[in-house]
């Protein structure tokens, strides 16, 4: 039975505007379905809801820019539908690209930060331990929750807005201390330590355990190395896409398991899962989706590049150029872009022919031409969803492999870390 | 014809009938489920090609994307939804693209959890019928 506070119910009348009246009485629908028994006070928000799809989520969201609806707490927009300044270097649709745009005016309107990033724990406003947040996009918010120990739900688009504008959220789910005990066990077993120090360890892990977990709590037992924070945000991004995984906890790693029993809370695994050698390599195998050797583009950025990301990339480029057949993207966000800039570090990308967008990625803007058909990526998540959304063939390789075959102008993958 | 009758949870209240169209496995809608025409597009998922317009779709849960919400509510506008989803738990998803639509549209869609050893009974091109009081009934 849910209980509202008398501030809720004071919006609820409409004490605090119509867009507050219309998102609170959202919440508290959502709030009765999922059991909640009250609301909760969230101090930041991440918007999803920027991402066009079509006529109904503009509709949704210039109804609460019509009502004068403002955000209640510091609140970062996820990518949009365009890259604004750029997005005619591709093959948007004008059309399409003013409606998504008009998207991008309508949350910006409501005194929203405008990161238009899906990597929003990089930029000034990452969420700190214990704090309460209202997240939406998969990736930010199994991030958030599993690597900062911040806690939210899995939101979904939509919703993301109307706590924003109330500053509440329904008492349910990761908010509450006693669902945030890991489920299934993962047991990793006889893998190489050098595979592990290797970045495209993490998207293959995290695409076998989104897998097999589902919608539980995976724990991670059996790490040798410390991983890096880009490396929990592959395999984050990467469990999220082939699971509903919002939260998981590697065993001395994430920090609400220094060890397995505080990882479980004391209590039994459900099931545990041992993962082999063999069991990665099936799970490599899937994130490709073709055979060929064919090669258009090679996509990097999913979840956006960070700093350190472009600083790992840019000395594999020096000196070389990309073969002129192939293009080489790199998504990411302006904030990100601009501190490389200045560190010296999108030189080499220009010279090897690199190309960057910001505030979107190939998923959710229409950019890519339609004789690019072959795709390369690091990314899980590009792997997972480009043949679905994009109608794309595309490859699963390592940074190295990336640069490699970009280079060599056809699809070249070194097995070799993968045979032991 | 044999007729089995279910007792399910109502997760959105709402009268619906169609053929059912059942995936054992969770389904993003977000490269999953195209809007435009209503066919699962998730070429690594059970029901890949299958088209899910006017069923009733069976998927126990959804996984992936916080977008599943936004591209259900553009199928509801478009008219390329599901007359009804049946999964086996409280799907947040699901359920705010419902309370959505109708608040943009006055035009909810039914909600119904089985159990799962219930749900494990449906098959698809069953008839199946939902009553406002979560009654699930499957002709075959």
């Amino acid at each position: 039975m849910l209980t509202l506070s008398p501030k809720d119910h004071a919006m609820l009348r409409g004490e605090r505007g119509p867009a507050a009246k219309m998102a609170m009485s959202i919440v508290a629908r959502m709030a009765e379905v999922a059991g909640a028994a009250e609301l909760l006070d969230i101090t930041a928000a991440h918007i999803d809801s920027t991402v066009y799809i079509g006529e109904a989520g503009l509709e949704f969201a210039e109804r609460f820019a019509a009502l004068g609806a403002k955000v209640s707490v510091p609140t970062t927009l996820n990518v949009s539908g365009l890259d604004e300044h750029h997005w005619r270097e591709w093959a948007v649709p004008s059309e399409w690209a003013s409606l998504a745009h008009r998207q991008m005016v309508a949350y910006q309107s409501m005194g929203t930060i405008p990161t238009w990033t899906c990597a929003p724990y990089q930029t000034e406003m990452r969420p700190s331990f214990g704090q309460q947040v209202a997240w939406g996009e998969s990736n930010a918010i199994v991030f958030a929750n599993s690597v900062l120990g911040a806690r939210t739900e899995r939101y979904p688009d939509l919703f993301d807005i109307c706590c924003a504008i109330t500053g509440r959220a329904p008492a349910i789910g990761l908010h509450l201390t006693e669902n945030r005990a890991g489920g299934i066990l993962f047991q990793l077993t006889d893998i190489p330590e050098s595979l592990m120090q290797s970045d495209d360890f993490y998207p293959v892990l995290g695409h076998l355990i989104g897998k097999a977990a589902l919608d539980k709590i995976p724990v991670i037992h059996g790490m040798t190395v410390k991983p890096e924070e880009d490396q929990l945000k592959a395999f984050g991004a990467a469990a999220a896409s082939s699971g509903g995984v919002a939260l998981f906890h590697m065993v001395g790693v994430t920090p609400e398991a220094p060890t397995l029993a505080q990882a479980f809370h004391g209590k039994e695994p459900i099931e545990t899962v041992n993962v082999s050698m063999d069991a990665l390599r099936d799970s490599r195998r899937v994130l490709t989706h073709t055979d060929s050797k064919r090669l258009d583009m090679v996509v990097l950025g999913s979840p956006h590049f960070s700093l350190a990301e472009y600083k790992r990339l840019a000395p594999m480029l020096l000196g070389r150029r990309k073969h002129p057949e192939v293009k080489f993207l790199v998504t990411s966000s302006r904030a990100m872009t601009q501190l490389a800039d200045r560190a010296g570090l999108l030189k080499p990308l220009q010279a090897f022919g690199a190309q960057i967008t910001v505030d979107t990625c190939i998923l959710t803007s229409p950019m890519l031409p339609a004789e690019i058909q072959n795709l390369m990526t690091n990314s899980a998540k590009f792997a997972y969803y480009a043949p679905g959304l994009l109608g794309k063939q595309i490859t699963f390789g390592s940074l190295e492999d990336c640069v490699h075959s970009a280079v060599a102008g056809e699809i070249v993958r070194d097995e070799a870390r993968w045979l032991a | 014809m044999a007729s089995i009758i279910l007792q399910g949870t109502i997760i959105i209240p709402g009268e619906a009938q169609g053929k059912a169209l059942v995936g054992r496995e969770p389904l993003s809608f977000w490269g999953g489920y195209d809007w435009k025409t209503g066919e699962i597009i998730d070429r690594r998922h059970v029901l890949s090609g299958a088209n899910a317009r006017d069923k009733i779709l069976a998927i126990p849960f959804t996984r992936g994307s916080s977008t599943t919400t936004a591209v259900l509510l553009e199928a509801i506008r478009a008219k390329t939804a599901p007359v009804a989803i049946i999964t086996t738990g409280i799907d947040f998803f699901f359920a705010l693209a419902s309370v959505v639509a109708e608040e943009l549209y006055h035009a909810p869609l039914p909600l119904v959890a089985l159990a799962e050893v219930d749900f494990a009974r449906l098959n698809t091109d069953d008839s199946i019928q939902i009553s406002t009081t979560g009654i699930v009934t499957i002709t075959r």
